[in-house]
């Protein structure tokens, strides 16, 4: 068995010492002081907290650092290096294509949930890169967004599609 | 180093960046005193510095939310100084450098803001053109300005910049507010939909939010309450507390004063789970009515009465051809941001600093202040923005229970309430019970209205002084936005004979209440819309067409078209030839506000008349909130509060029996989804020439009773509580 206290997370190896039951998330927010994953429910209910794991989305607040043990992590803070790794691109890009479209179509209000709107988005056009508005609203249906911003993340996440050489 | 004096001087050398390091807070106690403010909001300087790269620092009273108002107030000013947007920035709103301008709240921040800070702004230009007149010894009226480079018309081609006439020096100038204001005509950057400021760094991850804060020896806290309050006058009560359960869990500790209880841990997840695993026994009284006796008991309780208008006799209902009767109820409903609030309090024997997302700091800082038997001007609070909050929710709660459990571990504590802290203690936007009465004449004129509410005020005592000081419960003396809205109820309409009456009911007997987006006016205009819709329906009129017959206000007649325009409209009596088919859908339209600005808005529903689902297809909004801004911003405030509406239609409802709430998370407390979210028309009804009005919450109201009225055109039955749960929709279609 994997040591518990190791993963790769956004492309390095870490060792961390909190216990192995504590919950990804406090691993993540309060032992390595990251701000992508942040607490939003704590009971898999929002998505607040999301996490990539092999590249699969993944709720930090109820999952155990054992469970993470020898995989690969993804925050919000990889996703640049993470979208330039699978299109191999030379260089880290400052935003990615969803980013770039999140900003460009102003899809934040609050900003709060944005990290699981990126991480389950990034999951969804991973595994199809042309999702039609049906496609977005059933994918992304586990996550909120108390600002009510959904149409323009639907829209974004369709105009990042589209950049990414998806059509939809 | 390792004193700073964080004052406005210092600020100014610094290039007008706040930059703070937090190793050198702790030396903030001692320097704290000479800064409190809030600084002289009668001086320029308070609002305004030129620094010596010829930019500009603009210190705002109004705090970030997500709503873009940092960006659109620094449009504002640098509008009147002629500067670029990359010109001007902002600093941290702090009780020790930014101006109090009030709470962040009813929509004020372009409302009461925009105002001051264009004059103020107009008022710094108008001083940097003397300094320049002097300098460049031309007449003020031969100057031009452009990007804080001042120089003369036509062929003089001297200039000088505003950073080099008075760069990181104060103006040492009255405020008067008399300096002559741009003519709108030529705005170039007022009234430009500006991207926000705020969302690359938010889109990256790398925007600090509250709940990211840290200071050094910090330890990790969480309060320890019963899950979900119960009646407001019985707070928090402990009959036992057993330290020894959490004893396995390494550095947590009982914090505790009075019935106040919280653990702290150096870790934050041994903090979590010491507050779960703490055995306290609680009393907790069965004083509440429960959801199903609520509306009795309110109406019982209420002899408080206030006629809010009187006007013309109501028995001219006598000659009227058609009356409609009804009675609304609208629940309470919680403001539940996406992130529960969070507080970060380091206090000392003689000063504390408080970073906490209060959208009142001032405010805030006097209510932390007494809690901790200090004076205001020992504490410093400062705003971090967390997640969307759309009123008071647990903000000022929390920063009181940091600032306690600092004072009684004698460490910096960080404490975010736990989701089940947050949904079962918010201070909740308080329930509504209306009933109308109206009338119409054979042609199609509002002859008679009246209207009976019945609500309570706002809790003014937060439950950590409550529990830790034994403060009673009280509520807060009565406000506009705590009663029955004339401009809601009516007040869109010309209408001879009208009576408004507000029955305060007691708030201590219930949940504790406060401010939630568009306070009251969703139930509020549920009812009252409804019925004026009920007469169109008896006259055999469309809603439309009948609404603007009544009608007079410009304002109220854009709103209305324009939603109408957007949404298409058809002319036709609803709820005409209805569909006997398993899924139905109708459009209704409704009017509303809060206190400012007017809003319209047309629904579209779908009904399933054999599960009872109910969904909001579309919704086009129309908001007139004179001059606006930035209609980027705006257009993304309408999509937010008119998804919001649809989801307090639908969802939202605080549940509770005689003891406790028991709506504590987001399967017990539901909101709308990805899967359900509506369309949504934005449409803005710009007013360049008028002042700039709120558009934060103006068209839910609308948006509630086009819900409802497409809800009748679509089946032909009327729903009269909300929200349309399956069941309430299956017992209403019979
Ligand atoms: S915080 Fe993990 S799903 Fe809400
Ligand atoms: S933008 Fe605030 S919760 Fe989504």
């Amino acid at each position: 068995m994997a040591d518990s206290s190791k993963f790769r997370l956004n492309g390095s190896e870490v060792a961390v010492t909190s216990a192995a039951d504590t919950p990804l998330l406090y691993v993540l927010s309060d032992e390595l002081k990251l701000q992508g994953p942040r607490f939003g429910c704590g009971l898999a209910q929002c998505g607040s907290c999301s996490v990539l794991v092999d590249g699969v989305e993944l709720r930090s607040c109820v999952t155990p650092l054992s469970a993470v043990a020898g995989k690969t992590v993804t925050t919000l803070e990889g996703l640049p290096a993470l979208h330039a790794a699978s299109k191999g691109l030379a260089k880290v890009p400052e935003y990615t294509p969803l980013q770039q479209a999140l900003i460009d179509t102003q899809a934040i209000q609050c900003g709060f949930c944005t990290n699981g709107i990126q991480i389950k988005a990034t999951e969804l056009l991973s595994k199809n890169p042309a999702p039609s508005e049906q496609d977005i609203r059933t994918a992304m249906n586990g996550h909120l967004c108390r600002c009510g911003t959904y149409p323009k993340i639907i829209a974004a996440i369709q105009q990042a599609a589209r950049s990414m050489g998806g059509k939809a | 180093m390792n004193t700073v004096t964080l004052n406005r001087r210092t600020l100014l050398k610094a290039g007008g960046t706040l930059v703070i390091s937090f190793p050198l807070l702790p030396a903030l106690a001692q320097t704290r005193t000479p800064a409190a403010g809030p600084p002289d909001a009668r001086q320029i300087d308070s609002w305004i510095a030129i620094n010596s790269d010829n930019t500009a620092t603009v210190y705002l009273g109004f705090v970030e939310l997500g709503q873009g108002c940092s960006t659109a107030l620094l449009q504002v000013a640098a509008e009147e100084l002629d500067l670029a947007m990359t010109q001007v920035s902002t600093v941290r709103h702090d009780t020790n450098i930014t101006p109090n301008q009030g709470g962040t709240y009813s929509s004020a921040a372009m409302h009461r803001g925009a105002p001051q800070v264009q004059r103020a702004a107009a008022e710094a230009r108008q001083a940097l053109l003397a300094l320049a007149a002097q300098r460049l010894q031309l007449p003020v009226d031969r100057l031009r300005v452009e990007n804080g480079i001042v120089s003369g018309r036509g062929d003089d081609n001297a200039s000088v910049t505003y950073g080099e006439l008075i760069g990181d020096k104060q103006f040492k100038l009255a405020f008067t507010g008399t300096a002559p204001l741009k003519d709108p005509a030529t705005y170039k950057l007022v009234t430009k939909p500006l991207p926000r400021n705020d969302i690359p760094l938010k889109a990256k991850g790398s925007y600090a939010f509250m709940q990211h804060q840290r200071l050094p020896g910090m330890l990790h806290g969480r309060i320890v309450r019963p899950r979900g309050q119960g009646a407001y006058k019985d707070g928090v009560q402990i009959v036992s507390v057993d330290a020894a359960s959490i004893a396995g869990i390494a550095g947590a500790k009982v914090l505790r004063q009075g019935n106040f209880l919280g653990v702290v841990a150096p870790r934050e997840w041994d903090a979590v789970r010491a507050a779960q695993q703490l055995k306290v026994q609680w009393r907790q009284p069965a004083n509440l009515p429960g959801n199903a006796d609520l509306f009795k008991r309110m109406q019982a309780s209420a002899p408080d009465d206030r006629v809010a208008r009187d006007e013309g006799d109501l028995a001219a209902i006598k000659t009227a051809a058609v009356t409609s009767e009804f009675t609304g109820y609208g629940p309470y409903q919680a403001h539940v941001p996406f992130a529960p609030n969070c507080a970060l309090a380091d206090v000392k024997g003689d000063g504390a600093l408080v970073l906490c997302s209060s959208q009142d700091i001032y405010n805030t800082r006097t209510n932390v202040s007494a809690l901790l038997g200090l004076k205001p001007e020992q504490v410093r609070v400062q705003y971090h923005d967390g997640a969307g909050t759309f009123g008071h929710s647990c903000w000022d709660d929390v920063a009181q229970a940091a600032a306690l459990m600092s004072q009684l571990c004698g460490a910096p504590v960080r404490v975010q309430f736990m989701r089940w802290d947050e949904h079962g203690w918010d201070t909740y936007g308080p329930a509504h019970l209306g009933k109308v009465k109206a009338s119409a004449t054979a042609d199609g004129k509002l002859l008679t209205y009246e209207y009976h509410g019945w609500q309570h005020h706002w809790a003014l005592i937060e439950t950590t002084e409550q529990s830790g000081k034994g403060t009673a419960a009280a509520e807060w003396p009565a406000m506009s936005a705590m009663q029955i809205n004339p401009l809601v109820l009516g007040g869109q309409y010309k209408i001879p004979n009208i009576k408004l009456v507000n029955h305060h009911v007691p708030g201590v007997d219930y949940l504790k209440g406060a401010w939630l987006r568009s306070p009251l006016d969703l139930a509020m205009a549920f009812a009252s819309e409804q019925a004026i819709d009920d007469l169109a329906f008896k006259l055999g009129r469309d809603a439309y067409e009948f609404r603007l017959q009544n009608m007079v206000d410009e304002h109220w007649i854009g709103v209305l078209q324009a939603a109408a325009k957007a949404a298409n409209w058809q002319a036709r009596p609803s709820a005409k030839n209805l569909s006997k088919a398993e899924v139905v859908t109708g459009r209704g339209i409704g009017l509303g506000t809060h206190l400012a600005s007017w809003g319209g808005a047309v629904a579209e529903v779908e009904v399933n008349r054999k599960t009872g689902m109910v969904r909001v297809l579309h919704i086009a909004g129309a908001i007139d909130a004179g001059r606006v801004v930035n209609p980027s911003n705006v257009e993304n405030q309408l999509i937010g509060q008119l998804t919001q509406a649809a989801s307090r239609m639908l969802h939202e409802e605080v549940t509770f029996n005689t003891t406790n709430v028991t709506s504590l998370d987001w399967s017990t407390y539901p909101i709308l989804r990805f899967a359900e979210a509506p369309r949504i028309t934005p449409v803005i009804v710009q007013r360049i020439q008028d002042e700039p009005l709120g558009a934060g919450e103006e068209v839910m109201a609308a948006a509630a009773a086009a819900i409802a009225n497409a809800f009748f055109d679509a089946t032909g039955k009327r729903m009269d509580r909300f929200p349309f749960t399956p069941e309430r929709v299956l017992a209403t279609l019979g």
